[in-house]
């Protein structure tokens, strides 16, 4: 069965989608306090309706209305269509939605979208593709860091982050900076393997 | 008709080698597509509505708020007024709307009224219990002479506590109606072709107008063969919204209804003659898995000890459902068995290496595979220079210990078949209705095709993940290796002989003097007649060869049984009672290796997923509202990567296990963790924490009660 894909933003910046949400939600967006500025505070105060919002994701400005309370991790899942990054826990002890935010990596359920504006957003799809992988995700293939790969995307980011920080890592780092990423199947073997193998390898830029 | 066999070693180009798995650069990128991906065009999102309590009886349901609210689509109440829940979390109804904050704001508006009945979660307190379901004693022999006449007697309480499947991609599906006839699933499943007939008793169709697709699926142990009652509300949503419906599990339902494996308690008492010899065993157990109770682990496990009684008794409890988590049941008895040896050898006086070795023909017609295994095992982690009698771990307030335990599995092939296809442009396609839950089921496929035909595994497209393909079991019990591999190779066998029934000519040769290696097909013993894979497909011309494979079928492919050893190298601090793996050896076999790369890695998981169990991993009840007091991740605990100190991995090939045909894995190394390490933490501190897992407050409650602290 073909599998329609919701389609891309039109040219006018306003997807079918958001077309659809906002004559579904109207109750809702009635109530839209956008960009209010707090009397004599240069606070923003948003929402709580839709609020447009432009995120950079993998190189690419993607512009999208959402409610201030929606994570990035469900910007990018629901609204963007990036769905590398999982949710698994939604409150930061996972690390199955590690994104990097201007190079640093961050658990997105626990970001707000709004929060990620005028940030370089990267997920595990703007490190590499399965024609022309990041080192890392070289690497994990070779050493089988994966099972279910459900975890993958989460961990993928973080070890390159990680590796960035630490290109000749021992193994407390290593127990320290990967701490925050967990897998059920049972992948750590391999994913220190491949961590190792990157490093010997001249890093994440080789 | 060829010969059904797997290739001699020296002929195997592929099958045993270390194969990266052909699904990884999609899953390492994040291209993956899994049931929680996926999204559909006007697909609404569905939630459901669970009881609060732990037994109530529903008096009554008002869903009326809730249906007029803007951007609700559909609702279903799952159970009616009248209805008895019997554990927290039980779904009640759903409700799908446009977007998730709707469907959650919608579960607010729905009141439903309990009448909350007494519930019982306290599980290991049998006498507290108001049901106790007792089995069958079993005795073999004359158990109470062996006490009787016994040199040394051990006794001993254990527990092992139950635990949840805890998949990181939580049950759900996508559900989308073709027509008013026709279903789609969109599956989180171990059994992509089981499902169609499941869905389709659920809801009144045909099995075949249910397809069922499953491409990527983020974990399963056991927890993930059903439709169950979720999916089946969602294809209904679907039916009465004539939208998509997704309806994924939040993490809380995850860990308490959609998984879980039974707990396990016994007291135990075994006896050995002045020699060592094990002469008795006598065993009470109980346990529960929810409100079935549960039945007995199979205690002794693997030891045929001449005399024993046993006696269980399965304890309907409102702690929630349970399911076949990882070899159902071995887990437990391998816990409860291997540590009343320990202690009993403790008792003895002996090394448990070498009370296991001098009692190994106790384990039956596998007994020399263990002391194989043992001896490997041994010199891997260093046992006989690290080993100290029980308690004996030095000054200094860490002290260190090892522990060993062994285990048995089936892994005989499940049923399944398939169709292959080789094209006049040299591709070659399998299909099977099979599913890959990560244990590199694709890869193994593709290596037993490429061996046959020659070619790399690359060459081969594998398409799993459709109930269109040939129906093909569920990834359940260490049997899909052994039944895709087989099928796969049967129909490859089918397959060339036709290849080289219809090139024969063209090479001047007997289809029976050809061979093929290194992607070219050639004459035996004259080499200079050959053709390449691609020039023997192209005189295939408009046609294709399409060949179907079985399994069972003719020929020996699979056997069933295995043996396998662990051993654990732990530090346990006796100030805080943390438990810290240093390092653990696997050896372990499993017949015919056809990647070895996978195989390790399951081993590799096994070990990760039996620490888990063994240090942290347990729901948690609360015994005044009966719910779980840990339905996330923060609470329900796993360990991290630094959490499980070195694993080495070693698997038993070559003569005596290669030519036993394909065996299954997935199962047996995550029986012995929790015995291996609960033992090694015995010895380390000189007493039996007698719970799985072996928490820090545990340790030093045991401690408490006498040690080496
Ligand atoms: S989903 Fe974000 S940390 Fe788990
Ligand atoms: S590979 Fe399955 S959770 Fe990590």
């Amino acid at each position: 069965m073909p599998k329609p894909k919701q389609p891309e933003q039109t040219s006018s910046g306003i997807s079918r989608r958001d077309f659809f949400k906002s004559s579904t939600v109207g109750a809702v967006s009635t109530a839209l306090v956008s960009g209010v500025h707090g009397e004599g505070s240069s606070v923003e105060v948003l929402g709580p309706g839709e609020v447009g919002i432009k995120l950079n994701v993998n190189g690419k400005t993607r512009r999208l209305r959402v409610e201030p309370r929606v994570t990035l991790l469900d910007a990018l899942r629901s609204e963007l269509d990036v769905t590398g990054a999982k949710k698994v826990c939604d409150r930061s002890t996972c690390g199955a939605c590690t994104v990097l935010l201007d190079g640093k990596p961050v658990y997105a359920c626990s970001v707000l979208a709004v929060e990620a504006q005028d940030k370089q957003i990267v997920t595990v799809e703007g490190l590499g593709t399965p024609e022309k992988m990041h080192p890392v995700q070289k690497a994990f293939v070779e050493n089988d860091a994966q099972q279910c790969g459900f975890c993958t995307p989460g961990f993928v980011v973080a070890c390159a982050a990680f590796l960035e920080k630490h290109p000749n890592p021992d193994i407390e780092d290593l127990k320290k900076g990967l701490g925050g990423n967990l897998c059920r199947c049972g992948t750590y073997d391999g994913i220190k393997k491949a961590v190792k193998q990157v490093a010997a390898e001249g890093g994440i830029n080789a | 008709m060829p010969e059904y066999n797997w290739p001699e070693a020296e002929k195997r180009s592929r099958i045993g080698n270390r194969k990266t798995r052909l699904d990884g650069p999609v899953k390492v990128t994040g291209k993956a597509e899994y049931t929680y991906d996926v999204k559909l065009y006007g697909m609404l999102y569905a939630k459901m509505l669970t009881c609060p309590h732990a037994h109530a009886k529903i008096v009554s349901i008002d869903i009326s708020q809730a249906e007029a609210m803007e951007g609700v689509k559909a609702i279903r109440m799952i159970q009616e007024p009248g209805a008895e829940i019997q554990w927290a979390d039980d779904e009640i109804v759903a409700v799908a709307a446009e977007t998730e904050d709707i469907a959650r704001d919608a579960l607010k508006a729905i009141k439903v009224e309990y009448e909350v009945l007494d519930h019982f979660v306290d599980d290991e307190n049998k006498d507290a219990a108001p049901v106790v379901n007792p089995a069958q004693e079993e005795v073999t022999g004359d158990p109470d002479a062996a006490f009787a006449n016994a040199a040394f007697v051990s006794e001993g309480f254990y527990g092992a506590r139950v635990i949840a499947h805890a998949c990181l991609e939580s049950h759900g599906d996508v559900a989308v109606w073709d027509d008013d006839e026709h279903l789609t699933v969109f599956a989180s499943t171990q059994a992509v072709s089981s499902l169609p007939g499941q869905f389709a008793d659920g809801l009144g169709i045909p099995a075949a107008n249910v397809r069922v697709i499953c491409q990527h699926v983020g974990g399963g142990f056991g927890s993930k063969f059903s439709a169950d009652r979720w999916g089946i509300e969602c294809a209904r949503l679907a039916k009465i919204a004539g939208r998509p419906v997704k309806l994924m599990l939040e993490r809380d339902a995850e860990i308490h209804v959609a998984g879980g494996r039974p707990s396990s308690y016994a007291k135990i008492k075994t006896a050995a003659d002045k020699d060592g010899n094990i002469v008795g065993w006598a065993s009470e157990s109980w346990g529960t898995g929810g409100p079935a109770g549960t039945g007995s682990p199979p205690v002794p496990y693997v030891w045929q000890i001449p005399n024993r009684r046993h006696q269980h008794s399965s304890i309907p409890t409102n702690i929630g459902p349970s399911r076949a988590w990882r070899a159902p049941n071995h887990p437990q008895a391998c816990f409860l068995t291997m540590s009343a040896l320990e202690d009993l050898a403790a008792k003895v006086g002996m090394d448990p290496l070498d009370f296991v070795l001098k009692n190994i023909a106790l384990t039956g017609t596998r007994s020399q595979n263990y002391a194989d295994e043992l001896k490997i095992g041994a010199d891997l982690i260093g046992w006989k220079h690290h080993w100290h009698p029980r308690g004996q771990a030095g000054d200094g307030p860490v002290k260190r210990g090892l522990g060993l335990a062994l285990h048995t599995w089936g892994g005989r092939g499940h049923q399944s078949n398939c169709e292959l296809v080789i094209h006049a442009d040299s591709s070659v396609e399998i299909k099977l209705g099979s599913q890959d839950l990560g244990t590199g089921t694709r890869t193994v496929i593709a290596l037993v095709v490429a061996d046959t035909f020659g070619l790399t595994a690359d060459d081969i497209t594998v398409r799993i993940g459709d109930s269109r393909y040939p129906a093909s079991g569920a990834s359940g019990g260490s049997t899909t290796v052994g039944g895709v591999s087989s099928a796969a190779r049967r129909a490859s066998l089918v397959a060339l002989e036709q290849l080289l029934g219809r090139i024969a000519p063209e090479l001047e040769a007997k289809p029976e003097d050809l061979e093929v290696i290194n992607s070219t097909i050639r004459v035996k013993g004259d080499h200079s007649k050959s053709l390449s894979w691609k020039e023997a497909t192209a005189l295939l011309g408009v046609s294709t060869i399409t060949a179907t494979g079985q399994h069972p079928g003719p020929g020996r492919l699979d056997d069933s049984g295995v043996a396998g050893i662990q051993m654990a190298d732990v530090s346990v601090d006796t100030e805080t009672g943390v438990v810290s793996i240093n390092k653990m050896v696997a050896v372990q076999d499993c017949g015919l290796i056809i990647d070895l790369m996978t195989a390790e890695s399951q081993v590799h998981g096994a070990l990760i997923m039996g620490i888990a169990y063994s240090l942290a991993e347990e729901r948690v009840m609360d015994p005044v509202t009966g719910t779980l007091l840990n339905g996330d991740m923060e609470f329900y605990k796993l360990p991290g990567i630094g959490d499980v100190g070195e694993l080495v991995v070693h698997m038993m090939t070559g003569p005596g296990y290669d030519e036993r045909g394909v065996i299954g894995l997935g199962e047996p190394p995550v029986v012995s963790p929790g015995a291996a390490i609960s033992n090694a933490v015995a010895n380390a501190i000189g007493v039996r924490v007698p719970y799985l897992p072996l928490t820090p407050d545990r340790v030093l409650e045991a401690l408490g009660k006498g040690g080496a602290a």
